[in-house]
């Protein structure tokens, strides 16, 4: 199965499942985005810090990020007078690109899938490849706006996700071992069939067994995702916003909506990985009705991962630079790689 | 069995991205900017990609985005951004000894078209059998690196920590 023989079947059934694909892609990436930020962006952090967030648009202020919406898409689209025009204005559109590419492999149940794994069956190596791509966005957008605090946001923003993206692939490998493949759906339904010493009743989700590489996928997401305590490229008391500081209107809200609809991928990849994805232990795992069950789960998981990340963003204070590129490569690094080697030795013995 | 129509429509595809990657390869030495010759360098790096997809090769073209778009040119725009990231024009890019870069490609290009040429002839590819090579590429590239070419791999990856351990001597200077 390749591209051409998708292209030998009937064009109008083809073109009729792509604009379907790429409307349910567009779903599945706002839907957690936009959840994430009112739940715990807006009423989270309000709560938090005993306050009661927004109030006043729709019930319990449920409508306040449509409002957020249609203020940025009013507001001047405005390129700074010595900016590179065209890099200034493609930037964004290539960190949100990433972000949609991202959720292509990940399955929401036995048949609710974008993509069949006979035709993309690398799953997370192609996470990994395209959620890599971003940086390139954020560097272009720190250069190309002529400004003295984005160019240093964009050069710490390098920096930093140079440095994680490392842990971050790492990590996963372990359960690649474990799960002995890299197609997503795959390692659900092993997660979903796997026994604990021969007791199968939980399946075997790899938080039991591959739990400090979950711990580092955790941190290292956090950095990729520059939430506090790695948010020193877009540290707002010496750098305004980093890499965003002269974007406005529509392009900052995709740089808006970038990051949250990637911290919602990278939530939905690690529950995936880690906490069976679409699978609930009793649940049929063939059966049509998970087709609609399974994306509630997964949705339900992913909450878990992104209530975490933003918990520790509104708690823990920023990392200094220095501490932050020596916790990568002399502590995360490492530790992934031990636990490459240990998950390794493991596999073979058992 | 790859059908008539597939064949077309993989060829037409074939030479629509070799067009846009001549053209921004092209564009990479020519142009007067060094961040925008780092764009270009992106898109012949996907165009690469996009072969490898267009052959059902994903592994391999995940392996090409991760490595060279995500991790080359990202380095290569950090090290320009921290030395000469200058908006605007560029001029004194190109030095005086471009044409022998010039006559080193035509060399390799005529080799490549030569040894090609030379093995293949007018024979059309041998198609059969190629369905069910598609089904698993990841495996067969493992199975091939770390059986097959395991020796070759192993000094490559010795070759390039001492790549790695010496650039990092001759960078640090204390």
């Amino acid at each position: 199965m390749n591209l051409a023989s998708v292209f030998a079947g009937p064009f109008d059934a083809y073109w009729a499942q792509s604009i379907l694909r790429s409307v349910g892609v567009i779903a599945a990436v706002l839907l957690p985005a936009g959840t994430f930020v009112y739940l715990f962006l807006f009423k989270m952090v309000s709560f938090m810090q005993n306050r009661l967030g927004p109030m006043e648009a729709g019930p319990y202020g449920s409508v306040q990020l449509l409002a957020e919406v249609g203020k940025s898409l009013q507001k001047e689209d405005i390129v700074p007078d010595r900016a590179d025009r065209t890099l200034f204005k493609i930037a964004p559109y290539l960190v949100v690109g990433t972000v949609l590419l991202t959720y292509v492999v990940v399955p929401f149940g036995p048949d609710m899938v974008f993509i069949d794994s006979n035709v993309l069956g690398t799953g997370i190596f192609f996470v990994m490849a395209v959620s890599s791509i971003s940086v390139i966005g954020i560097i272009l957008a720190g250069w190309a706006s002529a400004s003295k605090f984005s160019l240093l946001g964009g050069l710490r923003a390098a920096g930093q996700l140079i440095a994680y993206e490392l842990p971050l692939v790492l990590s996963v490998v372990g359960v690649v071992i474990q799960a002995g493949t890299l197609d997503l759906q795959k390692i659900v339904t092993a997660q979903a069939t796997g026994e604990i010493f021969g007791w199968g009743a939980l399946g075997n989700p790899y938080i039991l067994t591959q739990g400090v590489a979950l711990l580092i996928f955790m941190i290292a997401m956090q950095a990729e995702l520059a939430q506090t305590p790695f948010d020193m490229p877009v540290a707002e008391s010496e750098l305004v916003t980093g890499y965003m500081t002269e974007y406005t209107g529509l392009r900052f809200l995709l740089f808006f909506i970038g990051e949250f609809a990637s911290a919602g991928a990278f939530s939905a990849i690690a529950a995936t990985l880690w906490l069976g994805g679409w699978y609930l232990p009793g649940l049929d795992l063939t059966a049509d009705y998970m087709n609609v069950v399974g994306p509630l789960v997964l949705l339900g998981k992913t909450m878990i991962f992104g209530g975490i990340i933003f918990f520790v963003r509104f708690t823990y204070p920023r990392f200094r630079e220095d501490q932050l590129q020596r916790f990568a490569w002399k502590v995360l690094i490492p530790l992934a790689l031990v636990n490459i080697f240990a998950t390794g030795v493991l596999k073979v013995v058992f | 069995m790859v059908l008539a129509a597939d064949a077309f429509a993989q060829n037409v595809f074939f030479y629509v991205i070799a067009a846009a990657m001549a053209f921004s390869a092209i564009r990479v030495v020519t142009v007067k900017n060094v961040v925008h010759a780092a764009m270009y360098l992106v898109m012949v790096l996907a165009g690469v990609g996009a072969q490898f997809i267009l052959l059902a090769s994903e592994f391999v073209a995940a392996t090409q985005v991760l490595v060279y778009i995500g991790a080359v040119v990202v380095l290569v725009l950090f090290g320009v951004m921290l030395t000469r990231a200058k908006l605007g024009q560029d001029v004194n890019l190109t030095n005086d000894y471009w044409w022998l870069g010039a006559v080193a490609a035509v060399m390799i290009f005529g080799v490549m078209a030569y040894s090609l040429l030379d093995y293949y002839g007018d024979e059309p590819l041998d198609t059969a059998g190629a369905e069910s090579q598609l089904v698993d590429n990841t495996g067969q590239v493992s199975d091939a690196i770390f059986g097959q070419y395991l020796v070759p791999f192993e000094i490559i990856s010795v070759l390039l920590l001492g790549a790695l351990v010496g650039a990092i001597v001759l960078a640090r200077k204390d």
